[in-house]
């Protein structure tokens, strides 16, 4: 009788450790650091060049990187947010030097590369392997919602130091456990060699799966950073010179609202960054609100003395 | 213009965003406190606001007429960027009798200028608005503030101003920027826009990219528009709109 119920323990016991040791693989997201020629950026933060590093550089210097740096946006639209996506087409997106909108299934009334696709991360790898087969020369892109208003002048100033042959995934850096990720909502940075190596992942099914893990299942931009993180690279939150974060989840008015309760006698510097790029959860009308307010409303007289210069886009009215 | 009611709830937002631009500005109420608020021997209440503007500015000539060229009378729920009404100002001659603002077209025939988005009297029209209810040309007649204002100014032979940008696109409003600017369908005039002098424009061409005033801002809208004019911008950008370049 002891001996049945012992070896009846032995079997539960075995069984349970085996049960156990199968989920917890099943969730488990290996880091493997996979060397790679050039740096891998291990720090956390990336910020946009101080004024007097820009001002080291020669006029030329500085006409070559404005020349060559090009963002292509990637809109992820679907018809039944049709108001966010007719708006955003009317307002930041036509300040992208390439702006392509992915859908989740075809719409009558906008036209969208159509990527028959109702699962989110499906369809942001169908959306990023476009992009990177059609990106021509272009070699930043940056993946958004038509509910979150970009300013990608304040992109580019960002990132114009930055080497876009060298793996960069930015945007406001987030984490969860102990994945660090960059949150969709606010917008998210990749260079082209970041989409390189992403691309080259999805081919490893084992690693990056294309319809996620079944078991655990991670949002969109969670799996990005997954799959990226076998890649060596990694989530970095996009500050200004001070450390202060660009990308942001919330609406101005919201973050406005915070700041009064934080910092009643400093409310609007200890707000929002001056050169923010990005704020999210905004209505259509507040999307047409914020075009004139960040490319219109100013004080006659106040000059800034950039150091680059960004021209309007042709055939637009509202800025 | 305020009152005691408002001063936590509005005024001292206006006190930490536009009002540090002004070279003076004077919080006036019925009650003197350490805001600084002065004190008018007037009620509160909207049946009230003439009394309060007549005061106000009989105040202003009496203690602070050598102080200014011009004198920018304003609400506690008005936002208003005074480099931008500096620019206007800066063409025109003080000793002028002259009356800017959002010009409305109803009950006086030159028009007067609406009370909410704020207005401008050069210091020979405030000489003349003193003058004016001294000899008894200007009176009390109604409690409705603005029109009032404009018969008086039309007695005293006080000009309105055209204070629209150079394309035609309007400076000060009495409304805030979402009644103007989101696109619509052409469509006969909203209600909001059924006294404008001019005929206005919806959706991008509303506004000049120099706007002078917003009227119905609260609060958190005051340091939102604070953001948007002196501190959010998009860096390097080239601004469509130059008027000094030709």
């Amino acid at each position: 009788m002891l001996s049945e119920g012992g070896s009846f323990m032995k079997g539960m016991v075995v069984g349970g450790v085996f049960c156990l040791v199968l989920s917890l693989l099943g969730s488990f997201s290996p880091v493997t650091e996979s060397k790679t020629d050039g740096n891998d950026h291990h720090h956390h933060h990336v910020k946009a060049a101080s004024k007097d590093e820009l001002q080291q550089l020669s006029d030329s210097r500085l006409q070559k990187l404005t020349d060559q740096l090009q963002v292509y946006c990637v809109v992820m639209v679907q018809p039944k947010s049709l108001v966010y996506w007719a708006t955003a087409l009317d307002t930041w997106t036509k300040h992208c030097d390439k702006a392509e909108f992915y859908t989740s299934e075809a719409s009558k009334a906008l036209e969208a590369i159509d990527l028959n696709e109702k699962d989110d991360w499906a369809r942001l790898r169908k959306a990023l392997k476009h992009a990177y087969e059609n990106a021509g020369d272009i070699r930043w892109f940056f993946v958004a919602q038509p509910n979150t208003f970009a300013i990608i002048e304040n992109l580019k100033y960002l990132v114009l130091t930055k080497d876009p042959e060298q793996p960069f995934y930015l945007g406001k850096a987030v984490k969860s456990g102990e994945l660090e990720y960059v949150e969709l909502n606010s917008g998210i940075v990749l260079s082209y060699e970041a989409l390189k190596r992403l691309v080259n992942v999805f081919q490893e099914e084992e690693k990056c799966p294309e319809r996620g893990r079944q078991l655990w299942k991670l949002s969109d931009d969670k799996q990005l950073a997954v799959c990226l993180k076998f890649t060596g690279v990694f989530a970095e939150n996009g500050e200004d010179v001070h450390g202060k974060g660009l990308f942001n989840s919330k609406t101005v008015d919201s973050l406005i609202s915070e700041s009064m309760k934080q910092n009643p006698s400093n409310v609007v510097e200890g707000c929002c960054a001056d050169l923010a790029i990005t704020f999210s959860g905004l209505s259509a009308n507040q999307m047409q609100v914020m075009m004139f307010g960040v490319y219109r409303l100013r004080p006659y007289g106040h000059d800034f003395h950039d150091l680059l210069t960004f021209f309007p886009p042709e055939g637009s009215d509202n800025d | 213009m305020t009152g005691p009611r408002n001063l936590e709830s509005r005024t001292k937002h206006v006190k930490q965003t536009w009002g540090k631009h002004c070279h003076h500005i004077l919080y006036m109420s019925s009650v003197k406190t350490d805001f600084p608020t002065v004190e008018l021997n007037v009620s509160e209440g909207r049946e009230n606001l003439y009394w309060k503007t007549i005061r106000a500015l009989q105040y202003i000539h009496q203690h602070h007429q050598d102080q200014a060229n011009w004198f920018l009378k304003a609400d506690d729920d008005t936002f208003v960027v005074i480099e931008n009404l500096q620019y206007i100002l800066s063409k025109l001659d003080p000793e002028k009798p002259l009356y800017l603002g959002r010009r409305f077209k109803p009950f006086i025939s030159q028009g007067y200028m609406s009370g909410g988005a704020g207005y401008v009297l050069s210091k020979e029209a405030l000489r003349r608005f003193v003058e004016g209810f001294q000899t008894g040309q200007c009176t009390h007649f109604s409690t409705i503030e603005d029109m009032a204002l404009g018969k008086c100014m039309e007695t005293m032979k006080v000009e309105p101003v055209d204070t629209r940008d150079v394309k035609g696109r309007q400076t000060f409003h009495a409304f805030p920027l979402d009644h103007y600017v989101i696109r619509q369908l052409p469509r006969p005039r909203p209600w909001h826009m059924i006294y404008d002098y001019y005929e206005p424009n919806e959706g991008p061409n509303c506004c000049s990219d120099f706007i002078v005033s917003f009227h119905y801002i609260y609060a958190v809208q005051q340091y939102v528009l604070e953001y948007f004019t002196y501190h959010l911008r998009p860096y390097g950008y080239s601004y469509r709109f130059r008027p000094d370049e030709i």
